[in-house]
């Protein structure tokens, strides 16, 4: 029994450190996503064209009618009206921030260095609230950046392979003419393709670098509640006619990987649980054997069926509690000892040590997969107890 | 309680054994009817009904015909549930080795019944066990291991356990059958002074002869059947 209860602890603990790992870097990289391209992107459009003919039946009295023919459907790039639609968005409840942005491919230069990049033209105090931009920043002052039309923020891989600092001058190119902008900062969001590639301007500066002086900027906006994003955006579509892309769509395949590692830790966390079980059930169902004679006595003694079964099925409740309670304690000790493991990891996220989630829905699956397996585990050896016949048992043993 | 002055009765008792062509007819139609304060004696050759016939009477087994009566009501047939509870009222068991859970003190074992039955305080349920044990004369040893005690006093436990509920009628099953003479001597004295003490019917099931003819009656089984 001993045995089977050291199962059940460490069935309990592995299963709470194997979830608050894989929970934590999951949570780490949605919260990082979210942080660098926000819950939800409004995009490009593809707009019905419409000709009309206006037919009038009575001039005098005013009364017309409109006969509208499809004829195909033409593509818009980016939002057109950018501040009609802000103001729209901002009756949504659930929005917490818009930001627009206008993006363009660029090409970098630092001294004798160049670079492709993505220049994203932002209002900055627009942009901080759908994104954690300022804290992202390693070095540098976003002051500066909002001070300076001529400033830029770039991301720390791309600063690497420029061999430039804050404070350095870089020169930018767009294919029709160089601009030379000073690094006001350098940012990290962990992010390989974000870090590499990214180069923050002001939003004016950007329309004018790119000769972009209306439109196709695209609208970043952050909600309230990130689970709500994909019917929030699905809404949003019907309603605005552009393309509007929740976060969990936009990043579908790492949600997947990251659903597909949580279930397949908890599947083979829970095995030793199950093992612990089985070896529960052996237990037990060997202690119905050598107690047959116990029971038997129990029985003579007035003690119902029910009273035996119940004898087993407290055993199980005992080592359930006791499991329970020294397997969440083990699961705390292990989760709070693999966070403090230093662990470097960029490209996805950013962070120098082991992520964990705090989670009591852990120790709440952990306890439910425990009893089920300890009740099943019990309630067959407690059912074949009760089933016992006394007279039988006390006269094999009398012979 | 009954005005009838048998505490137990039955009538045309059978029961058949084994299944097929091994099955035995063991008790063949037996009618006989017990008495308080008696201490009945249960003899015959191996093989007999002895046991059989305990077992019937204790409410652990079911005949096949026939009806057993405790304290008036019938019992041959009843649920589970009702004879489960007339075993902890009404009858109190005795068997050749004592049964008693070795991991419980004296004083726990012979508490159990009186637990099931719920009519008593823990601290009245302590008070009349350790009465009981005094009065088997192990009122020093009650919170003692029962694996620590001797095989005579194992099985004076056991009877003060089978008293606990104050039952109408004792079956003992060869109570001394594995205790040497004076143990056996000890024991038999025991039930007796119980019996005429307490007014409770004893029946003993048993080879002694010696304890056979100290007995009050004498229900002399042969191939299923009382012989004359």
């Amino acid at each position: 029994m001993m045995m089977s209860l050291m199962g059940i602890i460490f069935g309990i603990g592995f299963f709470v450190l194997a979830q608050a790992q894989t929970s934590g870097f999951e949570s780490f990289f949605k919260r990082t996503i979210l942080g660098v391209n926000g819950s939800i992107r409004i995009t490009d459009r593809l707009q019905e064209t419409l000709s009309s003919i206006m037919a009038s039946s009575d001039e005098q009295s005013g009364v017309s009618f409109v006969i509208s023919a499809r004829e195909g459907k033409q593509y818009v790039e980016g939002v057109d009206y950018p501040d009609q639609l802000r103001e729209a968005l901002e009756d949504f409840p659930e929005v917490t921030g818009v930001s627009e942005v206008l993006e363009g491919r660029i090409d970098v230069t630092s001294g004798f260095r160049a670079q492709p990049a993505r220049v994203y033209g932002i209002r900055l105090k627009d942009h901080i609230r759908v994104s954690n931009l300022d804290d992202h920043l390693i070095d540098g002052q976003l002051s500066n950046f909002e001070r300076d039309v001529n400033s830029v923020l770039i991301g720390s891989l791309l600063a690497r392979r420029l061999e430039a600092k804050v404070g350095d001058y870089v020169v930018i190119r767009t294919g029709q003419e160089d601009r030379r902008y000073q690094i006001a900062g350098v940012y990290e969001t962990g992010i390989e393709d974000v870090d590499k590639q990214r180069i923050y301007m002001q939003l004016g500066e950007a329309r004018s670098l790119l000769y972009k002086p209306f439109g196709g900027a695209f609208l970043q906006v952050n909600i309230a509640n990130p689970d709500k994003a994909p019917h929030l955006a699905a809404h949003m579509e019907r309603l605005f006619g552009h393309h509007v892309v929740s976060w969990q769509e936009r990043e579908q395949v790492w949600l997947e990987v990251f659903r597909a590692l949580k279930v397949s830790s908890a599947i083979t966390v829970s095995t030793i649980i199950l093992i612990s079980g089985l070896g529960m059930f052996n237990t037990l169902a060997m202690m119905v054997m050598e107690k047959n004679r116990d029971i038997a006595i129990l029985r003579s003694m007035g003690f119902t069926r029910r009273d035996i079964a119940e004898i087993f099925i407290f055993q199980g409740g005992i080592i359930l509690a006791l499991g329970t309670a020294l397997g969440s304690l083990c699961g705390v000790l292990a989760t709070y000892g693999i966070s403090k493991i230093p662990l470097h990891i960029r490209g996805v996220f950013s962070t120098d040590r082991f992520v964990v989630e705090w989670s009591w829905e852990h120790y709440l699956y952990a306890a439910l997969i425990a009893s089920i397996v300890i009740f099943l585990a019990s309630i067959i050896p407690a059912r074949r107890a009760a089933r016992l016949e006394p007279g039988s048992i006390i006269r094999g043993t009398s012979l | 309680m009954s005005m009838d002055p048998s505490v137990l009765r039955v009538d045309d008792l059978h029961r058949w054994l084994g299944e097929d062509e091994g099955r035995v007819h063991v008790l063949k139609g037996l009618t006989f009817s017990v008495e308080r304060s008696n201490v009945y004696g249960i003899v015959g050759p191996s093989g007999c009904g002895k046991s059989t016939l305990l077992y019937l009477l204790g409410l652990l087994d079911r005949p096949d015909q026939g009806e057993i009566w405790i304290e008036g009501h019938p019992m041959a047939y009843g649920s589970d549930e009702d004879r489960t509870r007339a075993r902890n009222a009404l009858i109190g068991f005795v068997f050749q080795f004592h049964f008693l859970l070795p991991e419980f003190t004296a004083l726990e074992n012979v508490m159990l019944p009186m637990q099931k039955l719920g009519k008593l305080s823990q601290p009245e349920m302590e008070d009349y066990a350790q009465g009981l044990l005094a009065e088997v004369g192990l009122g020093a040893k009650s919170h003692r291991m029962a694996r620590h005690l001797s095989g005579g006093e194992q099985q004076r436990v056991a009877i003060a356990r089978s008293l606990a509920n104050d039952p109408a009628v004792l079956l003992t099953d060869e109570p001394t059958g594995n205790l040497d003479v004076k143990n056996s001597d000890l024991v038999f004295d025991l039930l007796c002074k119980l019996a005429h003490e307490r007014g409770q019917a004893v029946l003993m099931v048993t080879h002694n002869n010696d304890l056979a003819g100290r007995c009050d009656r004498l229900l002399s089984l042969r191939d299923g059947a009382f012989a004359d």
